[in-house]
């Protein structure tokens, strides 16, 4: 059976022309305007409060729109870009490091394995340089020296130190500077915000996005709200793989309830595997838990030279460690970029070489660390991360060296957007991690925190302003048949969720899933593989809408309804990152084929795959139809990555 | 190792709870609280049971959604822990836990063991934050920040509003939290031309809202998963009184 079908190429991503560092000034200086009394009378809903949600409802708010804003937790603060650990990259160049807007935008490039655009990537570096003095003047508390001025450090794919940080809390900190940015705009009125609140489809009226139809979580109310626009700033899709080091409300449902209203969703299957999570301990496992890759900045990684060493760490000596990424990579060592660091250390646990339970694990050290810098140095520095992992792990990694293994962390795909990140639907715009965007196939660290705020302080404030200049838009009445036709599907979801009653629980399938898509569409995938998840995955999802057994009623807090809804997308989704990881007959960045590749390392197909997958829905279990947006390298030529 | 807990179950904020007894058995010590309760919820949910509600998201101690008062302290028995960071290993294998939500007048109690903490949304909203607009900010490096008041800032800004310094407090007051923000503002120049009226303005807030005074028991330091320090609360008094007196 074919997987998928051929569509019509996209022919322009709307990128102005001219030099590449011109760009974003050009696009700015085109884009309509919107008088500041016409932008009291337009309205954006956004849904999603992280960096990106955040930061752009609170910058359309002081701007004079009317927002509106949702998210499934019980107060924005808590959206997931709370937990990134690291930093946040900028082109400062506060060291005299030989950094610069070109080379942030080269490191970006060459990062993502030349499967992002330029003309983005571009301005993100650009950008970069503004987030770091919008987040200092709102009271970011970033680390500082003795002298008053910030400090920074390296970050796994880079030589220079550009990442700003807050100990080893930089997502939570940055975060909290958006959400009390937002805090001052509801006070003042011009924001309406709807925590304990899910989005669970999109509403389109005359071919455009004009709302979205919302579950209140408490009361299990369904009702519509409509606007001007919808901005989607959902976060990634990394739970459909069960295990991730995503936070366990993370999901797909807004982007694909958009994808399936028409939104084309981008190269699915490029899922970023991170290196420093902390190994499964056994099948009770709910979730991973990532350590900073910053560790990596100090910490030697190594495994025993022998296959089945079971000595303790401390009682194996030098001439038995094989320090593998200082080894094979020996300019970068163990700041490789992520993705090099992950395959590595799989191959070594396939060779045997693994440590503790099951041999899933190699060791991350700070002997060498401890004794250049003190205990107190290294307390310092990564005190609060060796605490948490000694929580979980019962170890105390000052005198055990940590054990981590590769995890499912951040999904490069998304829906497609173009240069002014608005999607194939007019009017439904996508930021953050919810789009395809700038990291190509591979996200180098502290990347996507700048992407969240760049998109969501920066770039859409900027570009929405070009389609709400045609607003406001005619308005929609509330009881209009595209509104209750939305509204009444989604009712009937939730019912039929409800009425299966069968006898298997909601987690089961979603941990079956799981175990599918990380043994066949993980961190290695093979056209065997592929194939073989592909029929599996679509006898899953029958099972789970005959056999699925959801308690309660969906009048109150039901929790299990909650993620049966979410499983029942990522099964759908499952699929089409199969279709997507099977068509890309090449290993780059998070995508690695096995039949692709030379002596290890991935094998690029320039040729034949320098281009977007952007699919588009054509009904569940359909075959997608396939639309290639090719990619242009004007001035990052395309080489073979090495890092050696 | 095998567990005997004892649940707050509470249908909705107007059916009166009860504690229920249950069994969970085939447990190891690596697992999490959180996972405890999941194990729980699997089992409850295969007999056709309601699960027990409870908030969580990140498990990794730092979205604050978390929180349940275990054995009679908020976020049970290890310091500086969050609900979702405490493992089995701190509980004897065979011993019998009881869990209980967040109580306080401010927190109304939505189902089981989850509650409503958007009092501390409503205190930020007051004023915790810095009036700094997106546009063109001045280059980071134009306000130097002496380290140690960085520091400071930071210990404070570290709160991850979980509610556990209200559910210990005998008068259920938020001030720890509310000393956090306006310490970690406050000490920084960036937060200082709206130091006082933050400090007002988020203190009428919080009064207003239903927590109480504070009385400098202490409770709130002792469990607060993030370490945040008393002499927060000793810096927003100074601040509130000069706010008052006008001398600042």
């Amino acid at each position: 059976m074919e997987r998928y079908v051929e569509g019509a190429s996209i022919a322009d991503a709307k990128a102005p022309d001219g030099p590449v560092e011109e760009r974003w000034e050009s696009r700015r200086f085109g884009a309509r305007l919107v008088n500041p009394t016409n932008k009291r009378r337009l309205s954006v809903i956004v849904v999603g409060t992280g960096l990106a949600g955040g930061a752009c409802a609170a910058t359309l708010a002081e701007l004079g729109y009317q927002v509106t804003s949702f998210c499934y937790q019980d107060s924005p603060r808590r959206a997931h870009s709370v937990a990134a650990q690291g930093g946040i990259n900028a082109a400062k160049n506060y060291r005299n490091d030989g950094d610069s807007v070109h080379r942030l935008f080269y490191d970006t490039v060459k990062g993502g394995d030349f499967r992002s655009r330029e003309s983005n990537v571009h301005r993100l570096a650009q950008v970069s340089v503004e987030i770091i003095d919008q987040c200092v003047a709102q009271g970011v508390p970033f680390a500082r020296e003795y002298g008053g001025l910030l400090d920074t450090r390296s970050f796994g794919g880079t030589q220079v130190a550009r990442t700003f940080y807050a100990r080893g809390q930089t997502g939570q900190q940055l975060l909290l500077g958006a959400y009390q940015a937002m805090a001052r705009q509801i006070h003042a009125g011009r924001i309406t915000s709807y925590p304990r609140t899910e989005m669970l489809d999109l509403v389109l009226s005359g071919g455009r996005a004009r709302g979205v139809v919302v579950r209140d979580l408490v009361t299990g109310r369904v009702s519509t709200h409509l606007a001007d626009a919808v901005v989607l700033a959902t976060g990634g899709y990394g739970n459909v793989f069960h295990l991730s080091t995503n936070a366990k409300g993370c999901n797909v449902t807004a982007t694909w309830r958009a994808h399936r209203r028409g939104a084309l969703f981008a190269n699915p299957c490029y899922t970023q595997i991170h290196p420093t999570c902390i190994p499964v301990s056994g099948p009770h496992q709910s979730k991973l838990t990532l350590m900073s890759e910053s560790l990596r900045n100090d910490g030697r990684v190594w495994v025993p030279t022998r296959a089945g060493d079971d000595r303790p760490p401390n009682d194996v000596p030098e001439a038995d460690r094989d320090y593998y990424l200082e080894r094979m990579y020996p300019s970068f060592g163990n700041l490789v970029p992520r993705d090099i660091a992950s395959r590595a250390a799989k191959n070594v646990c396939d060779e045997g070489r693994g440590v503790g339970p099951g041999r899933l694990g190699v060791y991350l050290d700070f002997a060498e660390a401890k004794e250049r810098l003190g205990h107190d140095g290294v307390s310092t520095r990564y005190g609060n991360l060796f605490e948490m992992y000694e929580r979980i792990t019962g170890e105390d990694p000052y005198e055990v060296p940590m054990r981590i293994y590769p995890a499912v962390h951040y999904t490069m795909g998304g829906l497609w957007v173009d240069y002014d990140l608005a999607s194939t639907i007019p009017g439904l715009f996508v930021i953050g991690e919810a789009n395809f965007s700038d990291h190509g196939a591979n996200r180098l660290g502290a990347s996507a925190l700048m992407q969240g705020l760049a998109d969501g302080y920066f770039v859409l404030p900027n570009t929405i302003g070009d389609y709400l200049a045609d607003g406001p838009f005619e308005p929609v009445h509330p009881r209009h048949r595209d509104v209750a036709t939305t509204e009444h599907e989604v009712r009937e979801r939730v019912d039929r969720l409800l009425a299966v009653r069968g006898d298997r629980t909601v987690d089961s399938f979603h941990r079956e899933l799981g175990r599918l898509m990380w043994d066949h569409c993980g961190m290695e995938r093979s056209e065997a593989g592929l194939r073989k998840a592909l029929d599996r995955i679509p006898e899953l999802r029958e099972e789970f809408w005959q056999r699925v057994h959801v308690p309660g009623d969906g009048a109150q807090l039901n929790q299990s309804l909650e993620r049966a809804g979410r499983v029942a997308d990522f099964f759908e989704l499952a699929e089409l990152m199969c279709v997507d990881a099977l068509h890309r007959e090449e290993s780059c960045g998070g995508h690695f084929r096995v039949e692709h590749q030379a002596g290890g390392e991935a094998l690029r197909d320039d040729e034949r795959f320098s281009y977007v997958a952007a699919w588009e829905f054509a009904g569940t279990g359909s075959p997608p139809v396939l639309h290639r947006e090719h990619l242009d390298f004007e001035y990052v030529h395309p080489t073979t990555r090495s890092y050696t | 190792m095998k567990l005997f807990l004892r649940i707050w179950r509470q249908r909705g904020p107007d059916d009166k709870g009860r504690l229920v007894r249950y069994e969970v058995d085939d447990l190891s010590p690596d697992m999490s609280f959180l996972e405890l309760l999941d194990v729980l919820n699997e089992s409850l949910a295969g007999a056709g049971e309601d699960p027990v509600a409870f908030d969580h998201d990140c498990r990794e101690g730092i979205c604050g959604a978390c929180g349940m008062v275990i054995d009679g302290l908020a976020h049970g028995p290890q310091r500086a822990t969050t609900a979702c960071q405490l493992h089995l290993r701190s509980f004897d294998d065979g011993q019998t836990v009881t869990v209980e939500p967040w109580r306080s007048r401010a927190f109304p109690l939505v189902k089981d063991l989850v509650v409503d903490r958007s009092a501390f949304d409503r205190i930020i909203e007051a004023g915790g934050y810095v009036s700094a607009p997106t546009g063109s900010a001045p280059d980071a490096h134009a306000t130097p920040v002496p380290k140690a008041d960085a520091d400071e800032a930071f210990e404070a800004a570290a709160c991850i509003g979980c509610g556990a310094c209200v559910a210990a407090c005998p008068n259920g007051s938020a001030m720890l939290f509310t000393a956090a923000k306006t310490s970690h503002l406050g000490l920084l120049p960036q937060g200082a031309p709206e130091r006082y009226e933050r400090v007002t303005a988020m203190i009428e807030t919080h009064d207003a809202l239903g927590f109480g005074g504070c009385t400098n028991a202490g409770a709130c330091t002792e469990v607060c998963p993030k370490g945040i320090p008393l002499s927060t609360i000793s810096h927003l008094n100074r601040d509130y009184l000069r706010a008052a007196t006008g001398r600042r």
